[in-house]
């Protein structure tokens, strides 16, 4: 669509620009703020400079917490994404029975996050979780608070039954954009089913796919409540996140300092990734306008 | 094509059962998804007794116990009025403000906007860790702390971003033809606005509400950091079951089931919808 220039527009985008600016910049100064600032305690702050900064990058236990966030967002990314192209591709395409899938999928994507972790820490457990029993039951030695292995698939295993269904929407609303004409070009070309996938339903889906991609790496990447409630980021550090390190730091041993150098690099990361999503979408969105 | 060649004939009145591998996957896939939820409404509908002494895939003294503790008792139950509150609070807000936005970016061109738009999908992809002290001090600075409106203005740092994505997306399916058709039979912008485009975009105002909803409801480390009696949200009032005689399965679980509740209400009127959501408005 055309869009004419009217500066006066800016008027109307005031109200989101002043609550954001709020809501996101005040805090984000204050963070800046502590990043270069130390503290002897009440309330005597003296400049630090780039010194927590350089101390974070030197820390072992950031790097450790950055290495296992890559690992799991990695895993997760592997398993979702063909995962939910999968079941996508099995849907049922219309009426009632579609309805009742996407009602149902949708459904772990509406849990409060900590209730997620909650579902998954009962049904984990040896003594009273269905998963737990039957594992045990059947000779496998879980046990995902001692076992570093059993905590790993455990907080993998919730991640993937809580966002899958995510891709997999995104995926089948793809699916239903492509016309029929397509399928039948393929038939009188006696496609195989393989091809059909290759060639015609992969790359209609490749937009929405980006955004399936981009979102769960984004979110993985900052994920906190549910991989906290289930294993409190143990046993010792094996599962404390990015984010569960960050919250130990700040609110737990208030560590001000490196905490907020930690919180500035963290949040570059994210910023240079939403560049990256930002770019290519509005790239997608020309080809295809 | 194998399936699609089973569906025709089935389609065509022979009504044999259609076993075919789609409905395998399916099957399989729903069923993981719904066994740990029927695992938590399992434990809910027990006596703690029968959770720990023995183990059974059916309740077998169906109790509701666990819930009337719940809905009784004011310390548990004033945790969903809180979350609903503020979840209600932060809808409105998030909607009001991010209205007006969403049609500058979606019908004019104006000095910054690009970066404008970019910035705000930055906070969406904040992530809430970083911001939880600052937020803390902050709110506690200017006297909001443990209040609904903290939470609900909170929250508003990606819920605002997110409803003006997915409005904006809504919005550029709308002709301009209509805007100026509406100025030239003398509408104000005020008047346009509200009797002639939000009617159109009725199902893209639904959609960004429930998204906003959603994601206000299912957050926790801000709206636990931001309350502690007045305000606290009924997910981090659910660690309170961890008492002296250890934890209250039945309870817990019963209030997990509860949480979920208003999500599966308001998932049927959007289903159509939530994949386009989800794609900030783009599918």
């Amino acid at each position: 669509m055309e869009k004419t220039v009217n500066q006066k527009a800016w008027f109307l985008v005031l109200p989101v620009l002043l609550l954001v600016a709020f809501s996101a910049v005040i805090p984000l100064m204050t963070v800046v703020n502590y990043s270069v600032q130390d503290t002897f305690g009440n309330n005597q702050f003296f400049w630090a400079g780039l010194e927590w900064f350089e101390e974070m990058l030197r820390s072992e236990r950031m790097w450790d917490a950055l290495g296992r966030q890559l690992m799991f967002s990695g895993i997760i990314l592997a398993i979702e994404i063909p995962l939910g192209i999968f079941v996508a591709l099995n849907m049922p395409k219309s009426g009632f029975w579609s309805s009742f899938c996407l009602v149902l999928m949708s459904l772990p994507l509406l849990i409060p996050w900590n209730v997620v972790g909650t579902i998954w820490q009962i049904f984990g457990r040896v003594d009273i979780g269905l998963l737990g029993y039957t594992l045990d039951a059947l000779g496998i030695n879980y046990n995902y608070t001692q076992d570093i292995l059993a905590a790993w698939v455990t907080i993998i295993v919730m991640d993937v039954w809580h966002w899958t269904s995510l891709v997999a929407l995104l995926a089948f609303a793809g699916l239903k954009s492509i016309p029929d004409a397509y399928y039948q070009a393929a038939k009188i070309d006696q496609a195989s089913r393989w091809k059909v996938f290759c060639f015609i339903e992969l790359p209609k889906m490749m937009g929405v796919l980006m955004i399936a991609i981009l979102l769960r790496f984004m979110d993985s990447f900052m994920i906190y409540t549910e991989p906290f409630v289930v294993t409190g980021g143990g046993p010792g550090n094996a599962t404390t996140l990015l984010s569960i390190d960050l919250v130990k730091m700040a609110l737990g041993q208030f560590d001000l300092g490196p905490a907020a150098a930690f919180s500035i690099m963290y949040f570059l990361v994210i910023l240079l990734i939403s560049w990256v999503f930002y770019t290519v979408m509005t790239n997608l969105e020309k080809r295809e306008g | 094509m194998a399936d699609m060649t089973v569906n025709q004939f089935s389609s065509r009145g022979l009504s044999l059962p259609k076993i075919n591998s789609s409905l395998v996957v399916m099957t399989l896939y729903l069923l993981f998804l719904l066994l740990p939820i029927y695992w938590l409404l399992n434990m809910s509908l027990k006596t703690n007794t029968e959770i720990l002494n023995e183990f059974t895939l059916f309740p077998r003294d169906l109790t509701f116990a666990n819930y009337a503790t719940i809905l009784t008792d004011p310390a548990w139950y004033m945790g969903y009025v809180n979350s609903l509150i503020y979840v209600t609070l932060n809808t409105v807000i998030s909607l009001a403000v991010a209205l007006p936005a969403a049609y500058a970016f979606s019908r004019y061109h104006f000095m910054g906007d690009k970066h404008l738009f970019f910035w705000l999908l930055t906070n969406r992809m904040a992530p809430p860790a970083v911001f939880a002290l600052p937020f803390f001090q902050l709110y506690s600075s200017v006297g909001l702390f443990d209040t609904h409106i903290a939470v609900a203005l909170a929250h508003c740092l990606f819920n605002v971003p997110l409803a003006v994505w997915i409005l904006e997306g809504f919005m550029r399916g709308v002709p301009k033809e209509i805007d100026e058709t509406a100025y030239i039979d003398g509408y104000s912008f005020g008047a346009f606005f509200v009797k002639i485009f939000t009617p159109l975009i009725a199902s893209g105002i639904g959609v960004a509400a429930f998204f906003c909803f959603m994601f206000s409801w299912v957050e926790l480390l801000l709206s636990r950091t931001l309350t502690t009696v007045d305000a606290k949200p009924i997910a981090a009032i659910m660690t309170r079951t961890q008492g002296a005689s250890g934890i209250d399965w039945g309870v817990l679980a019963a209030a997990g089931i509860l949480t979920i509740v208003p999500g599966a209400l308001v998932i049927y009127f959007v289903r159509n919808y939530i994949a386009k959501g989800f794609a900030l408005g783009r599918v």
